[in-house]
């Protein structure tokens, strides 16, 4: 499902988080929202969910306009950066907590809530913990867990806020490209918030950069390293100074490549 | 006082006075506290177990026991249902007078029993504001144990807002929206999500409020009637044997109400222990 | 419901939570009504009623009922009560505090929850224990008539009872507080050579002052407010062993309503105060004390 964005305004007492924002988020893409703390990255997230309502603007789904839409019937899945599960419930529990709670009609059997619940911990890889609770998992554990009870309602959207940013820096990476494969094979439209650039610019499919309330750029990962549109751009991922050494040194591999080799040519420009 | 040092310190420390305040404390909590309290369960003991039997099972001890803890259970389970609206009131919605309401909770902790006692004996009485309108409904409030279980109320009632009041507050909002995107709508949310929550508090401030309405005298005794065998409380009992000179009656009547007061302290220390194991990790 | 959202304006509190986690306006409106009500009912209600009785015989009714030589011994000795029992029970707040939050030791949870005694019981049974060990037929009883000792149903046991209820309430503040602060600033200051006195004055004291404070507040409250325990000790002799709270029961008693509800409004002033008192005390300390109980909890 496609989400566009159009003309978003919000504004916090006399904080200006977002000014006239406007995106497109193409169907089944992995699109990275990337920008400093503060600059209205999360907002706009939380605003696309149906978590926190625009000042003005819209947010179509699927060309349809789901401003006034309630965060319930949006069918958004959410994965929060402190994971936010439910600790007096076990890992099988919630997971089936967005299954259960539908209403009866459209509630499947408790037969099918099990399958389902074991078909998702096969896909995070954790099948063994459906009986623990979560304050007995660690941080990478608990954040697959919240993915897949996102993932349980099939949700046509994914957001992701800061879903690494908890977590130590080994895992991190592991997971982030673990979150790579697995939007491969399921194909969500998908966008996660970070304020890291190599975790932006290797996992997504494009990246959105943020600052001030403003898009300051839009591309693919190769296009906004070789053509940063403005010096914010460039000051952000580090162009200026060092050039691409640090892209070349952190080897970072956008989907197997690394970035920096495929456009040498910039270094004489 | 260093051979007091190596014998119970079980970690070395440079501080010093530990065997001063030690010492003190324990002095003072047993003149005070300990001897004083065990004087009652050796009265009970030169009683012999038969006789204390006889005397806890007379048909106006287990009347006067029975409402003491019914009424108590009655009026903290009231303090449950609206202790835990109010908390959510105050914790979560912004109104007019809120600091002064917020403040004024603490009302049955700081106002002296005996006034809170006179103060709804006089409201409910028949010629009361409140009573003059209850009464020819057929409701008679004062001078029955329905009387009892609302000084009770009254007392317990900061209990349970105090207790879930921070549980609430602190309660990350991520939970409640993650089960929002999930699909809840805001009760199932409340019932699964939050009120889980704050079980472990809700419960320990409805011990809390339990156990203080089962000691309570000051405020019972006026709007009782303190009719024996209909609205007489065990506290009120005690006194009257004591006023009889009945110490050993007094006594045995104590015995079963500090063991269950005992046991009730046991539990809410349990319940705490519990709740702060569950919300000991937090990430 | 769409326009009502929108043209809510929300003010701070509100704002923090996001749309999708508050409720409707009509059940926020409904729950804020019936907890008012609720605590009208039960609070604002019975403490106007005091004012109210009181003054409704007119002011002079008023005033002769606190000038009377039996109200006047009675704020007296109320106030003997609490003058000895607030600073005695503080001292044994700081010792037991400093014993438990400074050092470790075996069967320390034990003594924790033995300071918590005296509140878990009835009142009653607070003043009972007294008598069976200072009564006439208590077991200190033949050995006092004998010297003209008098304990029970005179002053000092209604010290005794006062000090036995108002027990923990010091300690109970200050030994999560001084738990949750740790030991560091008291090592800094023995091994820059302060005494242990120096110590507990300078370092120690002043790091928990509002948590002393708070529940020296809260002991007297209860001190000057005690009833069950103390009317058991008492022996009710007007103008010799009355407390103002048992002054008032004998008032009511009396039919004496006016003059009752006029000795239970000095009370509730009493009450009034300590709940401004402890506000102002909490807006100084809340936040750290919160922290302290919930890290001793945990």
């Amino acid at each position: 499902m496609s989400i566009e964005v159009r003309n978003i305004k919000k504004q916090f007492g006399n904080f200006q988080a977002l000014d006239d924002v406007n995106l497109d988020f193409p169907s089944g893409e992995l699109v990275a929202l990337l920008g400093p703390s503060g600059c209205g990255k999360t907002t706009l997230l939380r605003i696309i969910a149906g978590l926190e309502k625009a000042d003005s603007g819209q947010v179509l789904f699927h060309g349809e306009d789901a401003s006034e839409r309630h965060v319930r019937e949006r069918e958004v899945g959410f994965v929060f950066q402190h994971y936010a599960l439910f600790r007096h419930m076990t890992v099988f529990e919630n997971i089936a907590f967005g299954l259960r709670v539908r209403p009866r009609a459209t509630r499947p059997a408790e037969a099918e809530i099990t399958r389902k619940v074991g078909e998702l911990l096969d896909l995070v890889q954790l099948d063994w913990l459906a009986n623990r609770y979560p304050a007995q998992l660690s941080g990478g554990q608990r954040q697959r867990i919240a993915l897949a009870r996102a993932l349980a309602v099939e949700h046509k959207v994914l957001l992701l806020d800061e879903p690494f940013g908890a977590l130590d820096a080994k895992v991190r990476k592991d997971l982030r490209r673990w979150l790579r494969r697995l939007h491969d094979e399921l194909h969500i439209t998908s966008i996660f918030v970070t304020h890291d650039q190599e975790e932006a610019l290797e996992v997504a499919d494009r990246v959105v950069l943020v600052n001030r309330g403003r898009v300051e750029q839009v591309g693919t990962p190769q296009e906004v390293v070789e053509r940063p549109a403005t010096s914010f751009v460039a000051d952000f991922l580090d162009l200026h100074d060092h050039g691409p050494a640090w892209l070349i040194q952190a080897k970072i591999r956008h989907r197997g490549q690394v970035l920096w080799a495929a456009a040498p040519e910039r270094r004489s420009a | 006082m260093s051979s007091t040092r190596t014998l119970l310190l079980s970690r070395h420390s440079v501080l010093p006075g530990f065997g001063l305040a030690l010492g003190y404390t324990l002095l003072y909590l047993s003149l005070i506290v300990l001897i004083p309290l065990s004087a009652t369960f050796v009265k009970a003991a030169t009683l012999g177990w038969e006789s204390f039997w006889q005397i806890v099972t007379a048909p106006r001890v287990v009347a006067s026991l029975r409402l003491t803890f019914g009424a108590s259970l009655v009026a903290a389970t009231l303090n449950a249902v609206f202790g835990l609206l109010v908390a959510w009131v105050l914790a979560r919605y912004e109104f007019c007078g809120k600091k002064l309401i917020d403040a004024f909770v603490d009302l049955p902790f700081a106002l002296p029993t005996a006034v809170a006692g006179i103060a709804l004996t006089a409201l409910y009485a028949g010629n009361g504001l409140i009573g003059s309108l209850l009464e020819p409904q057929g409701i008679k409030v004062a001078f029955t144990p329905i009387g009892i279980t609302v000084a009770l109320t009254f007392i317990g009632l900061p209990f349970v807002v105090r207790t879930v009041q921070p549980v609430l507050e602190d309660l990350e909002a991520e939970l409640e929206e993650a089960a929002a995107c999930l699909g809840a709508n805001r009760l199932q949310t409340f019932g699964r999500v939050v009120l889980p929550a704050v079980a472990p508090a809700l419960l320990t401030g409805f011990a809390l409020a339990f156990a203080r309405a089962v000691g309570e005298y000051g405020s019972v005794v006026f709007i009782a009637g303190n009719m024996p065998m209909v609205s007489e409380i065990a506290p009120l009992l005690i006194i009257t044997k004591l006023e009889q000179y009945d110490y050993a009656g007094a006594t045995a009547i104590a015995v079963v109400m500090l063991i269950i007061a005992f046991v009730l302290l046991l539990a809410i220390n349990v319940l705490q222990w519990w709740a702060g194991r569950r919300n000991a990790e937090d990430n | 419901m769409a326009a009502t959202v929108s043209l809510h304006v929300p003010s701070v509190g509100i704002a923090v939570r996001s749309a999708a986690t508050t409720e409707p306006a009509w059940v926020r409106r409904t729950l804020i009504g019936l907890a008012l009500a609720f605590l009208t009912l039960f609070l604002f209600v019975p403490l106007a009623t005091v004012f109210y009785e009181a003054l409704k015989k007119g002011v002079d009714v008023y005033l002769n009922a606190l000038i009377e030589p039996d109200a006047l011994s009675a704020i007296k000795l109320t106030l003997i009560a609490a003058g000895i029992a607030v600073p005695a029970n503080l001292v044994f707040g700081v010792a037991a505090a400093w014993a438990i939050a400074k050092f470790e030791f075996r069967g320390k949870s034990l003594l924790i929850t033995l300071i918590d005694l005296p509140c878990a019981g009835s009142p009653v049974i607070a003043g009972l224990i007294y008598v069976l060990i200072f009564g006439a037929q208590g077991w200190c009883g033949p050995w006092l008539q004998a010297h003209d000792v008098k304990i029970v149903f005179a002053v000092p046991g209604i010290v005794l009872a006062t000090i036995f209820v108002t027990f923990p309430f010091v300690a109970r503040e200050l030994i999560p507080l001084m738990q949750a602060q740790g030991s560091d600033e008291e090592e800094a200051a023995i091994v820059l050579g302060a005494s242990g006195w120096q110590t507990l004055w300078r370092v120690t004291l002043p790091n928990v002052k509002w948590g002393l404070l708070y529940g020296v507040i809260l002991c007297n409250a209860r001190a000057m407010g005690e009833f069950g325990a103390v009317s058991v000790v008492s022996g009710h002799i007007r103008g010799m062993t009355n407390t103002l709270p048992l002054h008032v029961e004998i008032l009511y008693n009396e039919y004496a309503f006016a003059a009752a509800f006029a000795v239970a409004s000095i009370l509730a002033l009493l009450a009034l105060v300590t709940l401004a008192a402890k506000t102002f005390v909490e807006w100084h300390y809340g936040h750290e004390r919160q922290a302290a109980k919930q890290e001793s909890s945990a």
